[in-house]
């Protein structure tokens, strides 16, 4: 069958199966390219990343790099704080999003409906930053890391998801669980999280690729240098190129460039390393948030 | 039992008795539902703080905010904050910069991102199709911090290989993070890299859907490549492409804060302001809490006002929208 889709070729469809090969193997190199520069620039010594304006394999191998930020303590603090954050706030989201989208599960519940529509509401319509900035600020959570969880703590979008998941399990299942006397707290914790366990792994990577990659409340919420984290830290060094809030020995010179390359890497890496978990799902996941989004 | 419940009180006439019966009904509900309700109290406490408190705390763009005052004792002003923003010079500026990201990312990446999609569709060769699919995926999830940090490292003036061969190539020496006609093209390439992959899932499962009997037909009908592409796959995920056309149009005012704000220097600010930086400047390093919350409210309605209309428009055209 598949064989036969293309049986009625013309020459012309074949010049362009040609043109595609090396059109999309362009694109995929585009992609991953500017990566291999950066993981290959980051083993550089300073002296090759000076001469050498490109190569994706650098002549000799040198961590000095690794060993300037891994010595440095702002450096190593921004990274547990990122590190901490990331694990805390996943496992919020993760509660609080999953103990909302049960109830929500149940059509009969009185009010539901009600409840999800202020929610949907929330998703055409904001306050804004300044007010939300200013509840950070009422709420006491200005140079706390709580601000960087509690308000992006439920995401609607997730939420009903994650509810329209729970309101497609067989509810024979529910409903023996209820004449074996379970209320609804225990059904949910034996009967309906374990068989969820794939959507809400998904989520969960999803949620710590977030806050991990959140740039914008540690911006806004976070004064203190000493409070940083990790993508703050990145755009202090790159963009900024202030190398000073790595904290040197001041004796010794630090590598200026490869530092730079370093923290990219190392703020890049736990990503990548996640990204075959999240590949396996992310295709579905879209597809059930846009068809009932 | 819910049911039950409201059946009871549709044909209920109100007499004492049967209102002392409603009233034990509502006990009897309440016990039914308590743990649901229990479940729900933290996700509603989250949304009362942290989304409905906000809309509240937008009034503020028609008082004259003082902090030690607080929301609702601080005086109000009606819309001077709105006028003086639309007399202001920064409007025309504003407006202008954001449209024109909206409508490159509308004319370039939009288009791109069904183009690649369609190209990995025809691909016969599977091992390059997800090998392909599997990169282009990766940078979406990428922060901007690190996106920026690419492009800086790039484009350095000391070490950036991009700069060097693009210099090298036009014979002249272009400072592009700083030359304010180069921040869009920059913008744009940043978005296209990032985010063209991603954009491509959602249009190859619209593909994956398309009735092959169709392409059967034409095939014996004498249709070549391009022809099948043209009036089979393009027609079949129609429907896609308007529903994600009405998304980006609700989401013309949304430039995207992170990464206009890395790249934002004082070089090229001109170019580089947007509502959602502008917002930021004045209201967070200036305290200027009120305008800025103007000028955030104004980008929000207009936002709304956006949505729906595309929603509209692409209802009355094709019979799909998204509500």
């Amino acid at each position: 069958m598949a064989r036969e889709k293309y049986r009625f070729n013309t020459p012309a469809g074949r010049v362009f199966d040609v043109f595609n090969v090396v059109l999309l193997t362009g694109i995929g190199i585009v992609a991953l390219v500017p990566f291999v520069y950066v993981l290959a620039g980051s083993f550089a010594t300073e002296a090759e990343l000076a001469t050498r304006s490109f190569f994706l394999w650098p002549e000799t191998f040198s961590l000095d790099a690794y060993e300037a930020i891994f010595t440095s303590p702002a450096f190593v603090r921004a990274l547990i704080t990122t590190i901490v954050v990331t694990a805390v706030g996943t496992a919020v989201q993760l509660a609080l999003t999953a103990t909302m989208a049960y109830p929500l599960s149940k059509a009969n519940l009185p009010g539901g409906r009600l409840i999800l529509s202020l929610i949907v509401f929330t998703m055409v319509f904001g306050g804004g930053m300044i007010p939300t900035f200013l509840v950070v600020k009422d709420l006491g959570l200005l140079n706390n890391y709580w601000a960087l969880i509690l308000p992006m703590a439920i995401n609607p979008f997730s939420l009903i998801i994650i509810k329209n998941f729970f309101q497609q399990l067989p509810a024979e299942l529910e409903e023996s669980a209820k004449i074996d006397g379970a209320n609804e707290l225990q059904t949910l914790w034996n009967i309906v999280l374990p068989l969820s366990k794939p959507v809400l792994a998904t989520f969960a990577l999803f949620y710590a690729v977030g806050i991990w990659n959140d740039f914008m409340s540690p911006l806004l919420y976070l004064n203190d240098n000493s409070m940083w984290t990790l993508q703050m830290f990145l755009r202090q060094v790159t963009v900024a190129t202030d190398l000073s809030v790595v904290e040197q020995d001041p004796t010794q010179l630090p590598p200026a460039q490869g530092i730079k390359f370093a923290v990219i890497i190392v703020a890049t890496l736990p990503i990548v390393l996640f990204y075959p978990f999240l590949q396996k799902h992310f295709a579905k996941g879209m597809l059930i948030g846009s068809v009932k989004g | 039992m819910a049911m039950l419940d409201t059946a009871v009180t549709a044909t209920e006439t109100l007499t004492v008795e049967k209102q002392s019966r409603r009233r034990r009904g509502v006990r009897v509900h309440f016990t039914q539902f308590k743990w649901l309700y229990l479940l729900l109290v933290p996700g509603i406490v989250y949304f009362l703080l942290f989304r409905y408190w906000p809309m509240y705390g937008a009034i503020i763009a028609f008082k004259d905010y003082v902090p030690f005052l607080g929301i609702a004792d601080s005086p109000w002003v009606g819309f001077a904050h709105f006028e003086d923003f639309f007399a202001s010079p920064d409007f025309p500026r504003l407006l202008g910069n954001t449209i024109i990201l909206a409508l490159l990312s509308l004319l370039i990446a939009f288009p791109l991102t069904i183009i690649v999609a369609l190209l990995l569709n025809e691909m016969r060769l599977t091992i390059l199709k997800r090998t392909t699919q599997t990169l282009i995926y990766v940078p979406h999830f990428l922060s901007w911090t690190v996106v920026a940090s690419l492009t800086y490292l790039l484009f350095a003036l000391d070490i950036g290989p991009l700069l060097q061969l693009i210099n090298g190539i036009l014979g002249t020496d272009i400072n592009f993070l700083a030359d304010p006609a180069w921040f869009r093209p920059i913008i744009v390439l940043q978005d296209i890299w990032k985010n063209t992959g991603w954009g491509t899932i959602i249009f190859l499962a619209a593909l994956a859907g398309v009735d092959q009997a169709q392409y059967e037909a034409a095939i014996i009908d004498g249709a070549g490549r391009f022809q099948r592409v043209w009036h089979i796959t393009i027609p079949s995920i129609m429907p896609t492409i308007i529903v994600m056309l009405v998304l980006q149009m609700g989401q013309i005012l949304n430039t995207g804060f992170e990464q206009i704000y890395l790249m934002t220097n004082s070089l090229n600010r001109s170019v580089a302001d947007v509502f959602d930086t502008y917002v930021y400047f004045m209201g967070i390093t200036q305290g200027s809490y009120s305008y800025s919350t103007a000028v955030g409210l104004f980008k929000a309605v207009v936002g709304v006002v956006l949505i729906f209309g595309a929603n509209w428009v692409a209802k009355r055209f094709n019979q799909v929208g998204i509500f």
